[in-house]
C-alpha cells in the first residue's frame, strides 16, 4: 500500500511541476464550456434576407416589415431582380430571398388567392429547411390575421404546449452535449500520453523493475487525472449553471456521481491508448482522430441518433458520451431521478471495467 | 538549396520508416470520411407520437390515421392518461404527445369548436418546433375535410389564401451529403495537419535530435520549410483520397473547378501548418503541445459554420470566427462545390489565407530558437 502511495505521489508530482500543463488542464474546460454554450446552438437566427418585390403595395410592405422585424432574419436589402438574387446568394450575402408576384394585394383581395415564392440558397441544407419554414409560418400568421373576423364552423383549435424547454432554448439541449463532449476529451487526452510517455523518455525500464504489479501501476497513473477531473467536473458544473443559465432541475448529488463515473470511463479510454500506442505522437493522433469526431457526431446532441441509419445506430452504442449525455438531459433537464439513469450507467461501468482490463491484460512488463 | 534538399529528405523519409504511422495516417480519416457524413443528417423524421385518447370516436381514429399515414410520425405509444404518456416521453420514446379531450367529436358537432392539447418535448427545441408545425398542418388539414363533409364547399376562396412555394436552390434535393462531405474532409486535413505540425519540432527537443539540427549550418526558414513542405504533400495526398471518396462513393461532383480547391487548400494547409510549429516551438514537451493543439483544434473545428450556423453566434463568437481559418476553406468549399464559385469569387478568402500563412510562419521563425535553455 504504501509503494503504491508514493507511486500516486510521483505521478501527482509529474502533473503538479508541469505548471503549464495543469493550467491548461484546469483553464481549457472552462473556456471550452463558455464558448460551445453561447456560440454552438442550432436556433437559426439572423439570417440574411433580401426581398424582391414586384408589387409594392400594403400588403407586402406589411409583409416586408413584419419578416424584417422577425428575430429569425435581417433583411440585407430589397433587390429587384432575379440576377440580383442570384448575385447575392453567390456571394454568400444572403441566405434566402422572398419574392413577391406583380399585383399581389389585388390578387389576394380580388380573388381570395395570392402566391409568395421563397428561395432557398440550399448549399446548407439544414438552414434553408428551418428558414423556409419560419417564413411560412410568418406569412399564415398574417393570413390569419386576415382571417380573424370570419368564426367558422366546426373549427378543430390546437393549443401546444412545450415541455422542460418552453422558451425552446438551444442550450438545453447543447449544454449537457457539450459537457459530455469536453468532459470526454479532455480526460481521454490526459491520459492518453501518460504511459507512451515513460515508455519514450526511457524510464519506463524504472517502472517495470519496481516491485508494483500492473494493476497497481495503472490505477496509479490514473488516480492525479481523476483529481483534475474532479475539479473539471466542478468548473463545468458551475459555469453551465451560473453562466449559461441551465438550471440542475435533479439531483446535484447524482449528477456529480454520474460524472465522476464518465470521467472515470474516459479516463480508461485514454489509459488503452496510451498502452497501445507505440510513441505520444501515435497516442496523440489517435485520441485526437479518433476521439473528436466520432464523439461529436454519435453523442446525439448535434444530429439526433434516431435519424442515422441503423448501422451507425450500433455503432453509436460504443461511445461513451451518448451515454452520458442521456443521463445529464435527464437529471439536469428533465429532473428525473436513478430510476430513470440506471440503464446507462450500467453501460458506463461496464465500459469501463472493460477498458480498464483490456489495458491490464495488455500491459506488458517487458521491454521492447 | 542543397541543406534544404537534405532536409526535404530526412523529413520524408522519418514519415516513410515509421509504417504504423502512415496507417493510420491515411487509414483512420478515410474510414471516418466514409462513416460520418451518414451520421451527419438534419432532417427531421420519424417523430414518436404518443397518442392519449380519450373520445375514442370515429373522428379521432381518424385523425390518428391521418397523423400516422403522413409518413412524418410514428405512432410510439397510445396510452389511456397523460400520466403514463409522460412516462414514456421521460424515457425517450415519445417525442410528441397529442391529447384528444373526451366528448371531443360532440363537442366539435354541436358546439362547432374543439380543442386538442398537444406536449411536445422540448429539449431539442428545432425538433419540438418542427414536429408540432407538422401535426398542426395535419390537423388542420383534417378540419378542412371535415368542414367539407358539414357545409356546402363553396367553389371559391371564401378567405383570402396565401400560398407559399419554396424553392431550394445550389441543392434542390436537400442533399446533406453535398454539404457535410466536404466540410467534414476539411476538418480532418485540419486534425492531421495541427497535430503533425505542433507535434514535429517539440518532438525533436524531447528526444535530443534538436541538438543536431542547433548546431548543423542550417537556417531558420530552411528548417521551418523543410519540415512544411512534407507535410503539405501528405495534406494534398489526402485531400485527394477524400476528394475521390466524395466522388465515387458520395456522388459529388464539384460545379466548379478542381484546381480552385487545391490552390486553396494549399495556402490553407500553409496557414494551418504554420500554426502547428507556432505552438511547436513554444511548447516544452509533447505533452503540452498536444494539449494546446488538441483545445485550438476543437474550437477552430467546432465554430466554423459546419454543424451550426455562424449568423445564429452572438456578436463576440461571430468576431472570433474572422480568426478561424477552417471556417474560410468550408465556406469555400462550400462555394466552389455547390455554387462554382471561381479563383475571383473567393478572391477575398485567398487573400486572408495568404495573411494566415505569411503572419504564422513567420512568427514561428521568428520564435524557433537555435540556443537551447
Amino acid at each position: 500500500m504504501k509503494q503504491f502511495l508514493i507511486f500516486v505521489k510521483k505521478e501527482w508530482l509529474h502533473i503538479w511541476r508541469d505548471r503549464r500543463t495543469l493550467l491548461i488542464l484546469i483553464v481549457m474546460p472552462v473556456v471550452q464550456i463558455i464558448l460551445y454554450g453561447f456560440a454552438l446552438t442550432n436556433e437559426v437566427k439572423n439570417s440574411k434576407v433580401v426581398i424582391f418585390d414586384q408589387s409594392k403595395d400594403n400588403a407586402t410592405e406589411l409583409l416586408s416589415k413584419e419578416i424584417a422585424s422577425n428575430r429569425y432574419f435581417s433583411l440585407v436589402k430589397n433587390v429587384y431582380s432575379y440576377d440580383e438574387i442570384e448575385a447575392a446568394f453567390r456571394k454568400g450575402q444572403a441566405r434566402m430571398a422572398i419574392i413577391f408576384p406583380r399585383n399581389f394585394q389585388t390578387d389576394l383581395l380580388h380573388t381570395n388567392h395570392a402566391q409568395i415564392q421563397l428561395l432557398g440558397d440550399a448549399s446548407d441544407p439544414n438552414t434553408a429547411n428551418t428558414l423556409a419554414n419560419y417564413a411560412s409560418s410568418i406569412i399564415m400568421d398574417y393570413q390569419g390575421s386576415l382571417n380573424q373576423n370570419a368564426d367558422l364552423p366546426y373549427t378543430i383549435n390546437t393549443q401546444l404546449r412545450m415541455l422542460y424547454n418552453p422558451e425552446l432554448k438551444g442550450a438545453y439541449s447543447f449544454v449537457p452535449g457539450v459537457m459530455a463532449l469536453v468532459l470526454m476529451l479532455v480526460c481521454a487526452m490526459m491520459t492518453s500520453i501518460a504511459i507512451v510517455k515513460e515508455k519514450e523518455m526511457g524510464t519506463m525500464e524504472v517502472i517495470l523493475v519496481s516491485p508494483l504489479k500492473p494493476f497497481r501501476i495503472i490505477i496509479a497513473k490514473t488516480i492525479p487525472y481523476l483529481i483534475v477531473s474532479f475539479m473539471n467536473i466542478a468548473t463545468i458544473l458551475l459555469m453551465s449553471v451560473f453562466v449559461l443559465d441551465v438550471p440542475i432541475a435533479g439531483s446535484l448529488g447524482l449528477l456529480i456521481a454520474e460524472s465522476i463515473l464518465f470521467t472515470i470511463t474516459s479516463l480508461s479510454l485514454g489509459i488503452m491508448i496510451s498502452n497501445a500506442a507505440k510513441n505520444q505522437r501515435i497516442a496523440q493522433f489517435i485520441s485526437m482522430m479518433a476521439l473528436f469526431l466520432p464523439t461529436l457526431l454519435f453523442s446525439g446532441f448535434l444530429f439526433p441518433i434516431e435519424n442515422m441509419p441503423i448501422a451507425l445506430q450500433v455503432i453509436s452504442n460504443v461511445v461513451p458520451a451518448r451515454w452520458y449525455y442521456i443521463i445529464v438531459k435527464n437529471i439536469m433537464i428533465k429532473g428525473l431521478g436513478f430510476a430513470s439513469v440506471w440503464r446507462e450507467t450500467l453501460i458506463l461501468a461496464g465500459m469501463t471495467t472493460f477498458l480498464l482490463t483490456i489495458s491490464i491484460r495488455s500491459f506488458k512488463i517487458r521491454l521492447a | 538549396m542543397r541543406t534544404l534538399r537534405f532536409l526535404l529528405q530526412k523529413e520524408i523519409l522519418q514519415v516513410l520508416r515509421d509504417p504504423s504511422l502512415i496507417r493510420i495516417l491515411f487509414i483512420m480519416p478515410m474510414v471516418q470520411l466514409l462513416i460520418l457524413p451518414m451520421a451527419a443528417d438534419y432532417e427531421i423524421k420519424n417523430i414518436n407520437l404518443g397518442v392519449v385518447d380519450h373520445d375514442h370516436s370515429e373522428y379521432s381514429r381518424k385523425l390518428v390515421n391521418k397523423i400516422v399515414s403522413s409518413g412524418y410520425f410514428r405512432l410510439s405509444d397510445y396510452s389511456p392518461g397523460f400520466s403514463q404518456a409522460l412516462k414514456s416521453v421521460e424515457a425517450d420514446k415519445t417525442d410528441l404527445v397529442l391529447e384528444i379531450p373526451a366528448q371531443f367529436e360532440r363537442q366539435l358537432v354541436t358546439e362547432n369548436k374543439a380543442t386538442m392539447l398537444i406536449s411536445a418535448n422540448a429539449i431539442n427545441g428545432i425538433k419540438a418546433g418542427l414536429g408540432s408545425a407538422y401535426i398542426q398542418g395535419i390537423i388542420q388539414d383534417y378540419n378542412k375535410d371535415i368542414r367539407e363533409q358539414w357545409v356546402q364547399t363553396a367553389r371559391f376562396n371564401q378567405q383570402p389564401m396565401i400560398e407559399v412555394t419554396s424553392t431550394s436552390w445550389y441543392n434542390p434535393h436537400m442533399n446533406y451529403h453535398l454539404f457535410m462531405v466536404p466540410g467534414i474532409l476539411v476538418m480532418l486535413m485540419t486534425i492531421i495537419g495541427t497535430s503533425f505540425s505542433s507535434n514535429n519540432i517539440v518532438r525533436e527537443r524531447e528526444m535530443g535530435t534538436i541538438e543536431q539540427i542547433n548546431v548543423s549550418p542550417i537556417k531558420k526558414w530552411q528548417f521551418i520549410v523543410g519540415k512544411l513542405i512534407p507535410f503539405l504533400l501528405l495534406a494534398l495526398i489526402i485531400l485527394t483520397l477524400g476528394l475521390t471518396i466524395a466522388r465515387v462513393v458520395y456522388g459529388i461532383v464539384p460545379v466548379g473547378h478542381y484546381y480552385t480547391i487545391y490552390i486553396f487548400a494549399i495556402l490553407y494547409m500553409l496557414a494551418i501548418l504554420g500554426l502547428g510549429f507556432l505552438m511547436s516551438t513554444y511548447a516544452q514537451t509533447q505533452q503540452q503541445s498536444m494539449m494546446v493543439t488538441f483545445f485550438t483544434t476543437m474550437i477552430f473545428n467546432l465554430l466554423n459554420g459546419l454543424f451550426t450556423p455562424i449568423e445564429s453566434m452572438p456578436h463576440w463568437a461571430q468576431v472570433l470566427t474572422w480568426f478561424n481559418p477552417v471556417a474560410y476553406f468550408i465556406e469555400v468549399m462550400r462555394m466552389v462545390v455547390l455554387k462554382g464559385s471561381n479563383l475571383i469569387d473567393i478572391q477575398h478568402h485567398i487573400i486572408i489565407m495568404v495573411c494566415f500563412a505569411v503572419f504564422l510562419n513567420g512568427w514561428a521563425i521568428l520564435n524557433y530558437r537555435k540556443r537551447s535553455g
